[in-house]
């Protein structure tokens, strides 16, 4: 079961809200909102279920209204239709005082400049959440430390803010959201503030601790290198609406409009491609059944230089090249063995276009991908190079 | 336009005057009599009971410790009050400092709640803005009138004007420090679920602590302005030497006070700036 569940959510800003929303209703685009009445349109009828322990990346440019649909999953700003249901809820009805055990409990939120109070030291910001929610002293110390120390700041406690760096002041805010303990992190544009090295490294940080909580984290960001990397599925948003939802080859590999294509095009596929993505089906020679004739004429139909070689389970045993099987063809030789080279360069499925690179710069023959000793494709320079160009990508073998 | 009468407004405000004497007249009787004896022995009995030189001896070191232990500011409050004692001007100054004392503290108390409900509400704050300017603006001297009326002459009538006159910066001080906290730093306290009364302790009021104490600091120095004001309705204290010279046209006396004066707001004034720091501020 989605842990949240968002169905028609929409925000429009301006007077007379309500009446807008007639425009939604007729499909009126934003500018064309705004012309008629005046309002403006922050979200528009969005609709997303959110999973438990996955990554959800919301990603938009600024002005697609992603912050304001984070604000509006945890109603810092009142929706204008719509529902938000977490574990099954609908936040948008509740009063005050149910909303305040939700935001307590439930959801816990990382801003983009920080949101920390300068006044207060770094754990006493860590303690922030659990002081709100009333929790005795020592308690909330110990949570707070604990969370302190799982961002690697266990060492700042008594800091203030302002003599943080700005790495160091996010890794504070998360964990002020993670004291708490939520069910979700919201997530809004956390790591946009910091400089690209430092970003980097958040990132993998918050993999390496999403690998040992397994929370649920909802994550806004212009950046689709950042939503690659770290989403498990991604809702792209343009002009209010979400435009596609999709894991991440999905959406590169099949935009869903030209919206998408765009923003997908000057991506560095090489982070996000696998061998999977670009590979080819091989052609193969049965190493029981074949021998260099038959080798020789598949590879001259084919115009191959080698050829791998296989048995009737396409387990993997080498390849052999066109002078060899041509000369070995001349001596009437009975089958591949002989020739057969195993210097093979392999990948697996998921290894990533950059590590395919350093492998195919310096081999002759294709790379073979390989499952269980099995060969299940093959990837030959030009398709690297086209699919870093952004086109024909090659998706027979289906997403895993 | 001829045909438009001279509208009595003068009548009119004499008369919601009288209604306001007539109407709360308890009230001001129990402020005049049961306050006014309260401020003379808070003056008489308690400030000047203390020997002069131990009242200096001690500021003097409060001075160097609230200076972070700065020489200069305790240098200048042992050379400033022993002119003042050299003078013969301290009862002056005990009476000042008093009234000083309670025209500010009335003035926070009230004008601390007020800047609050100011920050909070669009509509207090579209009301009570154009009030301040008014309270501001009128000539103090018109707040004497009816100080008088209330409170007849003395210390009271002072502190009442001097409370009228010097509230507006706190009020001011406070909303616009709250308002000043940034848009995310609210946004986080409420998407932690805080109550307004949380997000007020412990994110609003401590983030504007700096704003609200300059709001306050000039709150003091109003008040020390209206000193001299309101000795001419009978508040005892260096105003009244002041207004002396000035009857005598006795430049001489006039200068000495008024120089009591000015080493009085310069010591409360480096005594607020100096308390007045922020945790968590970048030294």
């Amino acid at each position: 079961m989605p842990i949240i569940e968002v169905n028609n959510l929409s925000k429009i800003f301006g007077k007379n809200a309500r009446k807008a929303t007639k425009y939604l209703d007729e499909g009126l685009s934003k500018d064309e909102i705004l012309k008629k009445s005046g309002n403006t349109v922050g979200v528009s009828r969005a609709s997303f279920n959110v999973e438990e322990g996955e990554i959800f990346v919301i990603m938009g440019l600024s002005g697609s209204g992603k912050s304001t649909l984070v604000r509006l999953i945890n109603r810092l700003i009142d929706p204008t239709e719509g529902s938000i249901l977490i574990d099954g809820k609908d936040l948008a009805k509740m009063d005050k005082r149910s909303l305040r055990s939700v935001r307590r409990e439930k959801l816990s939120m990382v801003f983009q400049r920080f949101g920390l109070f300068p006044h207060r030291t770094v754990l006493e910001n860590a303690e922030f959440g659990l002081e709100v929610q009333g929790l005795n002293k020592e308690e909330r110390k110990r949570k707070a430390e604990e969370s302190l120390e799982m961002v690697g700041l266990g060492g700042y406690i008594h800091q203030f803010p302002g003599q943080l760096s700005g790495g160091m002041q996010q890794r504070v805010g998360l964990a002020r959201a993670l004291a708490n303990d939520p069910e979700v992190l919201l997530m809004d544009e956390a790591f946009s503030a910091l400089d690209p090295l430092i970003r980097k490294e958040m990132q993998d940080e918050l993999l390496e601790l999403q690998e040992a909580m397994r929370k649920t984290i909802l994550f806004i960001t212009h950046d689709l290198d950042e939503a690659l990397r770290i989403g498990d599925r991604i809702a792209l948003m343009k002009d209010g609406r979400i435009v596609q939802i999709g894991t991440p080859e999905e959406i590169l590999v099949n935009p869903a409009n030209d919206y998408v294509e765009k923003f997908v095009e000057d991506v560095d596929r090489a982070k996000v491609l696998n061998a999977e993505n670009i590979m080819k089906r091989p052609e193969t020679v049965d190493i029981e059944k074949h021998g260099p004739r038959t080798a020789l004429e598949r590879m001259r139909k084919e115009g191959l230089s080698s050829i791998y070689v296989t048995d009737a389970k396409r387990k993997l045993y080498g390849y052999v090249t066109a002078d060899d099987v041509s000369e070995a063809a001349k001596q009437e030789m009975k089958d591949l063995k002989s020739i057969l080279r195993t210097d093979v360069p392999k990948v697996q499925k998921d290894t990533s276009m950059n590590d395919i690179f350093s492998i195919i710069h310096d081999t002759p023959v294709p790379v073979a991908v390989v499952e269980d000793e099995k060969l299940v494709g093959i990837i030959v320079r030009g398709a690297v190079i086209a699919a870093l160009a952004g086109n024909e990508v090659n998706l027979n073998g289906t997403n895993s | 336009m001829e045909q438009i009468p001279k509208l009595p407004v003068a009548e009119w405000v004499s008369d919601a005057t009288d209604w306001i004497k007539d109407t709360f007249s308890g009230l001001f009787d129990f402020l005049k009599d049961d306050f006014g004896d309260f401020i003379e022995f808070f003056a008489e009995s308690v400030l000047m009971s203390i020997p002069i030189w131990i009242f200096i001896a001690v500021v003097a070191v409060l001075a160097f410790f609230a200076s972070k232990k700065r020489i200069g500011l305790p240098l200048f409050v042992i050379f400033g009050l022993w002119y003042i004692q050299n003078q013969e001007l301290w009862e002056e100054l005990m009476n000042t400092f008093t009234l000083v004392i309670f025209a500010s503290l009335i003035s926070v108390i009230i004008g601390v709640p007020f800047g609050i409900w100011m920050a909070k509400s669009k509509t207090v704050q579209q009301i009570l803005t154009p009030v301040l300017d008014f309270m501001q603006t009128m000539p103090a001297f018109v707040y004497l009138i009816p100080a008088v009326a209330f409170f007849s002459i003395g210390m009271v009538p002072g502190v009442f004007a001097s409370v009228i006159f010097a509230t507006p910066p706190t009020v001011r001080f406070t909303n616009l420090g709250i308002r000043q906290v940034s848009h995310e730093l609210i946004e986080a306290a409420d998407a932690f679920g805080t109550t307004g009364a949380q997000k007020l302790f412990k994110v609003q009021l401590p983030m504007a602590k700096k704003t609200i104490m300059a709001g306050i600091n000039q709150t003091v120095m109003l008040s020390l302005s209206m000193v001299v004001i309101a000795s001419m309705i009978g508040a005892e204290g260096l105003g009244q030497t002041v207004i002396t010279g000035l009857q005598r046209a006795d430049v001489g006396t006039g200068f000495v006070a008024g120089l009591g004066i000015v080493i009085l707001a310069i010591i409360i004034d480096r005594f607020a700036q100096n308390l007045n720091t922020q945790r968590g501020d970048q030294a």
